[in-house]
This record gives structure tokens, sequence and C-alpha cells, in this order.
């Protein structure tokens, strides 16, 4: 199975609040691809990308480098949405 | 961050009298406001930005609990409470099931960190099958304290 991956950074000022984290997950749902988030940094984590509330226990502020993962057919496809997401700051003005 | 350090157990509502989402928001911000948390002047604002955060995605996030939440320039301090509905509430939740467990979070502007902070705990608990089964269960103001002080101290 093909798998992506790609190491971002959390660049909006709020951070993965639940908003963004649910974002996260509608997009994620679109694809058949198992999506993992690590987090890292001084309190690392890891998350389902498929599951709001674990990624909403990740308390990803500003600044935090995360990397997403994908396995499955559509992993690259995957990746990249996943990580526009972050790179548009889920949509919010800073 | 621990959860007594932002919910306030005086603002407890064992019992929701509320049927519905917007009752049941309002309810529980007028609690926090009886119980000192919040000026009394800010619960119509507040309780408005809470059905305006919940019609632009609901914060019943599944398994019964929701989570609804948002910051305010009238809220000073965060602060936050738990609410207990025994027949179900309808969230719009994303599994489409009622929720019988309400913990509501209020944030100042600013303070993002804080505010992820406080989520983190709310749904490391909230993630908890026990957890959830037990809140569900307390009948009491008291029983849901103690429940949130047990989960406080790790056990």
């Amino acid at each position: 199975m093909p798998n992506a991956s790609k190491d971002i950074v959390v660049s909006n000022k709020l951070g993965l609040h639940a908003r963004p984290a649910m974002q996260f997950v509608d997009v994620a749902n679109g694809f058949a691809s198992e999506i993992k988030v690590l987090k890292f940094g001084d309190e690392p984590g890891e998350a389902d990308g498929k599951s709001v509330m674990q990624m909403i226990i990740l308390a990803a502020t500003e600044g935090t480098p995360m990397r997403i993962e994908a396995d499955g057919d559509d992993a690259d496809a995957a990746v990249k949405a996943l990580a526009e997401l972050f790179e548009s700051k889920f949509g919010e003005e800073e | 961050m621990k959860l007594n350090e932002f919910i306030v157990a005086d603002a407890i509502v064992a019992e929701l009298a509320a049927t519905d989402r917007d009752g049941a928001l309002r309810e529980l911000v007028t609690s926090l406001a009886t119980a000192g948390a919040i000026e009394q002047g800010a619960v119509d604002d507040v309780v408005a930005a809470l059905i305006k955060r919940e019609q632009n995605g609901s914060t019943g996030f599944g398994k019964g609990v929701a989570v609804p939440h948002v910051k305010h320039p009238k809220v000073t301090k965060m602060v936050g409470t738990v609410g207990r509905s025994a027949n179900g509430i309808d969230f719009a939740a994303l599994d489409n099931q009622p929720v019988y467990s309400v913990v509501l979070l209020l944030s100042p502007e600013n303070q993002p960190q804080q505010h992820l902070n406080a989520m983190n705990i709310v749904f490391t608990n909230l993630q908890k099958d026990m957890f959830r089964k037990f809140l569900r269960q307390s009948g009491t103001k008291q029983a849901i304290a103690d429940l949130l002080d047990e989960a406080d101290q790790g056990k």
C-alpha cells in the first residue's frame, strides 16, 4: 500500500481548536487511506486523523511542528489536501 | 491543567430542566452567572455566541457528549460547567445521537493556549468510557463534582 507523509507547522494563531480539528476530520474522511497525525515538541502526541476528539486532545498551538501520515491507495492526495488546510490556516485570518 | 481550575462546581446542573439545545446553553450560562463566574449582564450575549457557534458546527462530538464553547470579550477568566440530561438533548451531534452530558467552556479572547489546554483535559476525560458512563449516571451536583475531582487525581 502506498503511503505518504508531510511535515507541517501549525500556523493559525488560535491553534488546532475544535473547528479546524473538525474541518481536518471532514477532509480526512473523504479519503479511504488511514490518516495519522503526529505532534512533535515538548508534549508529543499522536491522533487518528479521522477522530475529532483525538485531534482536539493534541491541543496543538501555533508554531507546533506536526506530521501528517496517510496509508492507502489515495495516500498522496490525502496528505496534499490535509497539508493545504494547515497552509491555508483553516480559513482563519491570522 | 486540571478540570477544577476552570469548572465551577457551584454552577454544575445535575438535571437540566431544558429539553432543547438552546435552552440547555442558556441554563448553563445562567448557572455560571448565578455562581458569580461571569457577569449577569453578559448572559444574553454569551448564549447568543454559543448558539451561533453551534450553528456553524455542532459541538456534539458523539458518544452522548457535547462541549459547547466560545471565546467572548465579556468573559474575563476561563470558566466552565457541566450539565446532565437524563432524557437526552438533541444537539445535532455528529453521530445523530442525543446528548446526555454537556461540558460548557467560556474563554476570554486572546488566550488560545489556555483554551486548547482546557479542551485537552475535557476531551481526555470524555474519551474514557468509564468517565462518560459515570458522568451520565451522576444524579447530583455533588456526585458530578466528586467525579471531576477523581478525574483530576487520575483515579
